[in-house]
């Protein structure tokens, strides 16, 4: 029914039995295969069992760092006595439910964002308010809730609370960016030329500075600001920036015929926008807008330059304690494969979405 | 209103505008800006680094460490609680802007005392608590026993460090040629001299001894015997706040009096029973001392309960990593460390 053609590929039909065959063809169909086939191989054999050793043969599974000093494997008795740490930082002990708790409902959340069932209006209410129960949980209500200064916040909470609010926020601000950029007005254009090309232009290092060091000047004398929701603010409109490029993308891809139909219907700009125009453009920058959560999400490990114990930091920080010290490797495997999960689960289902939308598009 | 709009009423906003102007400032030299802050908010925000002794998180998620003790004891000076200190760790090229914006209101982290960071960019300090100096850390495949062997190596440097220029002097002096190599984080040091990126690192010898521990093979490596520097590491804070400044002196002298007179966390309570008219004033028993400066009278002795002398601060914290107590000693036993008279 429409125009927007996505390339997906899409599994071929092959008769059984041929698996062998076509393995054998792709591994060693030409010497040029071939020979790039040994040489991965060879590499393999250099690399992996070497590495087995270190992460499982010769590793030390508990005891004191002194036993795993005695070791010549990996430390996870190191993890073991850290985890906790790495994944909630300076959070109180006797109140660690409440971050966990926190991190299982924004999981909740994106797992419910992703689902096309879940794609109602009470999605756009569930955010701000599961936002604000993470906020409420991690930070206490004096008099109700023990209060937690954002101060001893860390680890995985905040990495997971701080990229989700972001790009919550910056997506809205990021569709406005967009509409101006192909707005009529020469003036609200240029503005939103000049407010993107600017934020593209700096990097998020400078944007974090700017949030911990010149926003606090920029204040009403007396008046103070929380640090991590100076970086949120700074972040969401960095972030706007890129999103915007990306939501413009998708508005290109909607035929002008579209919004001339709409027009002649009768439908205003915002009605046309709304109901016709944008939920087909973004339906098409989907994958692209995944694929920009996912580099913002490690890019979050940029907080550590202002003192914000992210999932990076806090991993950092857990193996300069004198009793556990310099286990780096450890602890930067560990939340490698965390970010991995987070990157690796969010390419598979970006890929399983096209599939389906496109089959939908089909139907 | 018509302020704006004729010269005289220019002239009389820039005149109003002006005595605010010297009003908030005169008030604030006097007012003690910082240290109202740190009353109204509840906590004192230190900032303070990552170095494995001086400043660490432990498994519980508590600020551990040599600097984190200071921090304790300041905020038993100013509230009478230790946990009224609140840490955040902070890059050494953000901890000073950081601290003229008022993120902090004491910066514990290592920061040396020069004369262009007091008078250029106006920080005050503390009395040195810890003398550090500038040392290099070498591979011993390379086969030098002297930094000035070092001609023509590649050597680690952190980035915004006095460590940076130090070096840099260094070689200029002695003729010799050396390529740095920056690096922004403390723990990739190890990194790049394990992975032979690097000839030879350079820090202050606080971090290298920390380093040396997490080595995997120590005995490959040399701490050559020059210091490049003279690094006293004392508490910072912004200037404005005369007796904010003050208490940060006196309570660093706490510790350093406490360990003179041979007042140890353990035996203090013995001391309450003292004749000597010093230590009575000293801890409170005698509380005249105490009235007229504007402090609970048991403010020292709650210092030497809760976090100790200065040598229990160092045994407790820096030992353990091989540290020796060098010039980090008292004044009786050869070291610099001496307090001003408590009267």
């Amino acid at each position: 029914m429409t125009a927007i053609e996505l390339a997906v590929p899409r599994r071929m039909a092959r008769p059984p039995g041929r698996a062998l065959t076509t393995l054998r063809r792709g591994l060693f169909g030409s010497w040029l295969n071939g020979l790039v086939t040994l040489a991965t191989v060879a590499l393999l054999a250099v690399i992996v069992p070497p590495l087995l050793r270190w992460l499982v043969i010769d590793a030390t599974w508990s005891g004191s760092a002194a036993d795993c000093r005695a070791g010549d494997g990996a430390c996870w008795a190191f993890i073991a006595a850290k985890i906790r740490f790495i994944l909630l930082a300076f959070y109180p002990a006797e109140l660690q439910w409440r971050p966990v708790l926190a991190c299982v409902l924004m999981l909740g959340l994106l797992a419910a964002t992703a689902l096309p069932r879940f794609w109602r209006r009470e999605l756009a209410i569930a955010w701000p308010a599961v936002i604000a129960a993470c906020w409420l949980l991690m930070a206490g209500l004096p008099g109700l809730i023990a209060p937690v200064s954002s101060n001893q916040w860390g680890g995985l909470p905040v990495t997971l609370i701080i990229w989700a609010v972001c790009f919550a926020s910056a997506l809205p601000l990021a569709v406005l960016l967009a509409l101006a950029r192909r707005s009529n007005m020469a003036g609200l254009r240029l503005l939103s030329v000049a407010y993107i090309e600017l934020m593209r232009g700096i990097p998020m290092v400078a944007i974090l500075y700017f949030a911990m060091l010149i926003l606090p000047m920029a204040l009403p004398a007396g008046q103070s600001m929380d640090k991590i929701l100076r970086a949120i603010i700074m972040i969401a409109l960095f972030w706007a920036a890129y999103i915007a490029e990306v939501v413009r993308g998708g508005l290109q891809a909607v035929p002008e015929g579209q919004r001339e139909a709409a027009a002649t219907l009768g439908l205003g700009y915002w009605r046309i926008m709304q109901l016709v125009v944008l939920p087909q453009a973004l339906r098409v920058v989907i994958p692209g807008l995944v694929n920009q959560a996912i580099g913002f999400l490690l890019a979050t490990s940029l907080l550590a330059v202002i003192g914000i114990f992210d999932l990076l930091n806090a991993a950092k920080a857990s193996a300069a304690d004198p009793s556990w010290l310099g286990f780096y490797d450890e602890a930067y495997l560990v939340v490698a494969a965390i970010y991995f999960a987070f990157g690796y689960g969010g390419s598979r289902y970006s890929l399983w979405l096209e599939r389906r939308l496109h089959r939908e598009r089909r139907d | 209103m018509a302020v704006h709009s004729s010269p005289r009423g220019w002239r009389a906003l820039v005149a109003t505008t002006l005595i605010a102007a010297s009003s908030l400032t005169s008030g604030a030299a006097f007012a003690g800006p910082t240290l109202d802050k740190i009353k109204e908010r509840g906590v004192i925000k230190v900032g303070v680094g990552t170095t494995p002794g001086f400043f660490a998180p432990d498994s519980n998620g508590k600020w551990q460490g040599f600097f984190i003790d200071y921090g304790r004891a300041l905020a038993i000076t100013v509230f009478g609680d230790p946990e009224k200190a609140q840490f955040t760790s902070s890059s050494p090229q953000q901890r000073l802007p950081a601290l003229q914006s008022g993120e902090f209101d004491v910066l514990l982290s290592g920061v040396t005392v020069t004369i262009s960071r007091a008078l250029k960019l106006g920080f005050h300090f503390g009395p040195t608590i810890f003398y550090d100096g500038q040392a290099i850390l070498a591979r011993k495949e390379t086969g030098v026993k002297t930094a000035a062997e070092l001609d023509g190596s590649t050597i680690g440097v952190q980035s915004g460090t006095t460590g940076e220029l130090n070096i840099a002097d260094f070689f200029r002096k002695s003729g010799h040629k050396f390529t740095p190599v920056t690096i922004e984080d403390t723990s990739e040091f190890i990194a790049a001299l394990e992975a032979g990126r690097v000839d030879a690192i350079t820090q202050d010898s606080s971090d290298l001894v920390g380093k040396l521990t997490q080595l995997k093979k120590p005995d490959d490596y040399i701490l050559l015997p020059e210091r490049l520097s003279k690094e006293p590491l004392a508490p910072a804070i912004a200037g404005g706040d005369d007796r904010w400044l003050e208490l940060v002196n006196w309570t660093v002298n706490v510790t350093i009096q406490a360990e003179e007179w041979g007042i140890t966390s353990k035996n203090v309570d013995e001391f309450l029973k003292s004749d000597d008219p010093a230590i009575k004033r000293f801890l409170g028993v005698d509380p005249s001392l105490a009235e007229t400066i504007g402090l609970d009278p048991k403010w020292a002795y709650t210092i030497i309960k809760t976090v100790g002398n200065y040598g229990e601060i160092f045994d407790r914290h820096l030992k353990p990593l091989g540290w020796e107590r060098g010039y980090n000693n008292l004044w009786t036993k050869g070291g610099l460390l001496y307090s001003p008279p408590f009267r």
